[in-house]
């Protein structure tokens, strides 16, 4: 049945008006690439998880198979579900709400703006975003820091050790500040698909402002902003660059699970212990990606 | 039509690709090619270009002098100790990688573990054993290079931990000039007369994960052989025992009286700014190795400069917990680490590469090697009494720490034991117990060394 | 202007200054400690010294590396983009059962298995295919990691476009390549200049990849050079830090403008699609 229904649709709707094969030689180039760079190392990767596996030492001449110890070692440190609590803080503050909700107040403001202004605010955004991860590192730390820190000599609060402090609350204002450029791009690139006329029509009914935003533009952009979401709060979730500013310190209260893998699984280079977190954060990351399907299906 | 396109290009990079890379051989001539952790103009500056400016046309010209051509390849980079370890361990582990590489000492059990090096005269054969520089390597020196009693590689350098004072905050406190603490509470006792001077951190003693290893060799391992006891002792590594409680008791007395300061622990720059302050005369009391002296606070490319360093600086012996009380019943200790060169068991030129390296081992080779000041402390006694007397401190470390220094245990395990004490250190200084932080401790330990039969206790 | 319109504009040049601000304070360092002669992490006004970019020539392969990052960069783009957006058009167009699935895993295995944990296979995979201190080595690893976003992303932006575009194409006996290129393409550029600048951020600021697969010191990029300024004890050198941050930074602003620019997605205008 199912297979009858593909069959068809595929006749249907290949490009080339039903030339199967040729739909197939479009997706090869990527499917090649993708199987051997990227699925055949993951399930490498996967089946190190079930090792003792090391890089050096007697584990990694003669690795043994450990079964699911990894997976329950893990699980059961609180530190693991500590990180795991600060990165869905982390990814909520940051992503879900700090990037979706600025990114897209830029792009709905900037459309109508000057052009310098646009020009100057879509520079720096863009600027934040592009810069190499290390050096956003280095000025975050310049810019926190609790001696001749930039932030504390405009707000006369000399000595106030930011990242001390809040280490949490300073990690998602960072991440607001370095990732909302993607949100703003997608945004403003979705905003430009809405028809015009669709907004202009909305406007000669009396809509207000908020109104065709809520009626006419956020629905056209619902598909936009799943993927913009999604898109975010994995990156968000995998991100580790908070290593680089804060290693984890003070003591742990930064580390989220990327940096927790770096802490706990590189002294010594337990690579199977490490490969079996990867698999736990891939599953809640297909959790998280789940929910939003659910969520934004109900809402539709 | 799109997808043709884009083979031809790609097919294009890769014959790019391989035109420039470069054979292995040129003109009939043997390749080998060196690696180590140091590049011209960034991390090591000197090492790397001790090598490429010293090191290969001597080598180069004393082969061709022989008939012999031979291409020597410098394959430097610059980056962090840990990036650096799984490169090479992922090159040796897949049979690739240079002929002759730098490793740190410590790694070179877990890599012949691994099976990833062999001992030198596996690899070369008995003219190892013949070569004359051996005589003037110490005994302990070449250990650094050498696991279950077999040689794996030759040294390159070593190092010695002291006690480092600021001579202007101790005359301001009314401390002597020329301090010897015999004992640990001498040393607290010196942080509580500098705790009145304003602005003032009495005592940086590295704790916590932030400063990695710097906690482990500068803090908790020359603590803790001042109690007369080894992190790896007699097939087991120490746990929840009176030893390890002390050394983290001494971290309490610090951290919690006002001697020492435990933000700059929990901060992730916390190293980099406790050598700042203390170049400013804000640090009264700091330990840390030939390093600091050298690279840190010397008035010529240091990076924080003191301008009267000579002057101003001043070292002593670590102390044992009290007189008589360190291992080997020492009144003072130190612990000392030390890089070196292993040839690749892979190699197809094992003679021609000892034939390298056994120069580089050279008195000339060396004295070169220290004039460039690529590395501090040589291995070679020789080159060490002609040199060494110009700089004091380097002076001091060679003949009287290094004699009753130790050094860590090179077992794959150890990485994570480290880990753990720094944890434990972190844990004290952000305000648990000693008791509590030790039990945390001794949880870590066995999960890291698989289990309670490797541990002692009690 | 009605008193409504003069709060409006009011509120808006305050969320512009606010944002101008956020944005741009961050980055003074970059600007003032590479012309200072021993900087810190503070801002302040820089004694305007050349000589931290002289220090930088001290190693021979700093700036070349940049060359390297923007060789690197723009193969792994462009090879991105093309897979990318043909595989994207194909699964727009096609209902396979379990596709979303499909690409919803791989979005997430490419996220995930990177860096460490997968270090030991990817070098493995590279060694086994010759393709150690290579290149397209290099270029083909992060490819395979970007492509699944990528399509992720492309297919979004085809799904929205209609298809009455390529019918009336096909009407006039377009075959799908000819399709693709002249009507669908053309259609999703903002998507492809996001795409294209996504890929070349990601390759610039790739660390580790490069490193351990890279032999010749000649070929590494500009990553790994940051990664050099550091003393054998771990302590930075800032001055070099800083002022190859500058460096290392300029090329991505120059080469997302060219992008821009060639491409129509115009940044400094707007996305006109």
């Amino acid at each position: 049945m199912a297979h009858q229904t593909a069959q068809r649709s595929l006749a249907g709707d290949v490009p080339g008006g039903g030339d199967r094969r040729q739909g197939l030689a479009f997706v090869v180039p990527a499917l090649l690439l993708v199987t051997v760079f990227l699925i055949l190392p993951a399930l490498w990767t996967l089946y190190l998880g079930l090792t003792d596996y090391r890089l050096t030492g007697v584990q990694a001449a003669h690795p043994k198979v450990v079964g699911t110890a990894n997976y329950t070692h893990a699980l059961g440190d609180k530190d693991f579900r500590d990180a795991l609590g600060r990165t869905l803080l982390f990814v909520l503050g940051s992503a879900i709400i700090g990037q979706n909700v600025l990114g897209f107040l830029l792009a709905w403001t900037l459309r109508s703006a000057r052009r310098w202004a646009r020009a100057l605010v879509e520079t720096l955004v863009l600027l934040a975003w592009i810069l190499p991860g290390v050096v956003v590192a280095w000025l975050w730390i310049a810019f926190l820091k609790d001696q001749g820190g930039t932030l504390n000599a405009i707000l006369h609060t000399p000595g106030r050790d930011w990242w001390f402090d809040h280490p949490m609350g300073s990690l998602i204002v960072f991440n607001v500040w370095r990732g909302t450029a993607f949100s703003m791009m997608l945004f403003t690139a979705a905003l430009s698909s809405v028809p015009p006329s669709q907004l202009e029509s909305a406007r000669l009914a009396g809509a207000s402002g908020w109104q065709q935003l809520r009626d006419v533009v956020l629905p056209g952009i619902r598909g936009h902003i799943l993927t913009n979401t999604l898109l975010i709060s994995l990156w968000t979730f995998n991100d580790f660059t908070p290593y680089l500013i804060t290693k984890g310190e003070p003591h742990g209260a930064s580390a989220v699970l990327p940096v927790y893998i770096y802490l706990t699984a590189l002294p010594g280079e337990r690579l199977g212990f490490a490969s079996a977190i990867s698999l736990i954060m891939l599953v809640i990351n297909l959790l998280l990606a789940l929910a939003y399907i659910r969520i934004l299906r109900r809402r539709a | 039509m799109k997808i043709t396109r884009m083979a031809a290009l790609i097919a294009a990079t890769g014959l790019a690709v391989s035109g420039c890379s470069g054979g292995a051989s040129g003109g009939g001539g043997t390749t080998i090619r060196i690696s180590a952790n140091s590049v011209k103009g960034g991390k090591n500056s000197s090492g790397a270009e001790w090598i490429t400016d010293y090191v290969i046309p001597k080598f180069t010209a004393m082969e061709k002098a022989k008939g012999k051509k031979v291409t020597v390849r410098f394959e430097g980079t610059g980056v962090d100790d840990a990036p650096y370890k799984q490169k090479t361990a992922l090159d040796l582990k897949t049979g690739g990688g240079a002929d002759l590489i730098n490793i740190d000492g410590i790694w070179v059990g877990e890599f012949a573990q691994a099976g990833y090096v062999k001992p030198l005269n596996e690899v070369v054969g008995a003219q190892v054993d013949r070569w004359d520089g051996l005589q003037q390597i110490p005994g302990p020196v070449q250990n650094i290079m050498a696991f279950d009693g077999k040689k794996y590689g030759l040294p390159s350098g070593t190092d010695g931990r002291v006690v480092f004072y600021n001579k202007q905050l101790f005359a301001k406190a009314g401390l002597p000039a020329d301090w010897q603490p015999k004992s640990w509470d001498d040393i607290l006792a010196a942080g509580r007369k500098l705790k009145s001077l304003n602005g003032v951190t009495p005592i940086q003693l590295n704790a916590g994960t932030a400063m990695t290893e710097a906690t482990t060799m500068q803090g908790v391992l020359p603590l803790l052989v001042g109690t007369g006891h080894e992190i790896y002792e007699n097939g087991r590594w120490l746990g929840d025992t009176a030893p390890i409680r002390s050394v983290l008791d001494l971290y309490r007395q610090v951290y919690t009286s006002g001697l020492g300061d435990p933000r700059l622990q929990q901060n992730p720059q916390g190293r980099d700014e406790s050598f700042q302050r203390f170049s400013k005369n804000k640090v009264g009391i700091l330990l840390e190795s030939d390093y600091f002296w050298r690279s840190v606070v010397n008035p010529k490319g240091g990076i924080d400069p003191m301008p009267d360093r000579d002057k101003d600086v001043g070292y002593t012996l670590i102390p044992a917990q009290s007189p008589g009380k360190g291992i080997r019943a020492q009144n003072a200790v130190s612990m000392s680490g030390g890089s070196g060169w292993v040839i690749n068991p892979h190699t197809r030129n094992a003679s021609l590469v000892w034939d390298l390296l056994s120069f580089m081992g050279s008195h000339d080779a060396v004295k070169d090697e220290v004039q460039r000041s690529a590395v501090g402390i040589s291995p070679r006694q020789d080159v060490n009494a002609e040199l060494l007397g110009g700089d004091p401190l380097l002076n001091f470390i060679s003949t009287k720490v290094l004699p009753i220094t130790d050094v860590r245990p090179g077992l794959a395990a150890y990485p994570q034991v480290s880990t753990a004490l720094q944890k434990a250190t972190g844990d004290v200084v952000a305000g648990d117990s000693v008791d509590k932080a030790v039990k945390t401790y001794q949880q870590n330990l066995t999960q890291a060394v698989g289990g309670a039969g490797h541990v002692t206790t009690g | 202007m009605s008193p409504v319109q003069v709060v409006r504009r009011i509120g808006f040049y305050v969320f512009v200054a606010l944002v101008t601000a956020f944005f741009a304070l961050p980055m003074l360092w970059l600007v003032t400690a590479p012309f200072t002669r021993n900087p810190t992490l503070s801002v302040s006004w820089p004694d305007f010294t050349l000589g931290n970019f002289k220090h930088l020539t001290d190693d021979p392969n700093a700036l070349p590396s940049l060359y390297n990052s923007a060789v690197l960069s723009l193969w792994t783009m462009l090879i991105t983009v093309a897979a990318a957006a043909l595989a994207a058009y194909a699964l727009s167009r096609v209902r396979v059962p379990g596709r979303d699935g499909i690409l919803y895993l791989l979005l997430l295995l490419s996220s995930v298995i990177t860096g460490t944990s997968a270090m030991v296979p990817i070098f493995q995979l590279m060694f086994k295919l010759h393709l150690l201190d290579k290149d397209i080595g290099v270029i083909l690893v992060m490819t395979g990691g970007l492509l699944p976003a990528a399509i992720f992303i492309l297919k979004d932006f085809m799904d929205t476009m209609p298809k009455s575009y390529e019918e009336s194409a096909r009407v006039f006996g377009a075959n799908s390549f000819q399709v693709l290129g002249h009507v669908v393409l053309p259609n999703v550029r903002p998507g492809l200049a996001t795409i294209a600048v996504w890929a070349m951020v990601n390759v610039w600021g790739n660390f580790l990849m490069p490193f351990l697969l890279y032999r010749t010191p000649e070929k590494q990029p500009a990553a790994v050079t940051l990664n050099n300024f550091y003393t054998e004890g771990g302590q930075p050198n800032l001055a070099l830090i800083s002022t190859f941050s500058l460096l290392y930074s300029i090329p991505v602003v120059i080469m997302f403008l060219f992008v821009s620019r060639r491409y129509g997605f115009r940044f400094h205008g707007g996305i006109k699609a």
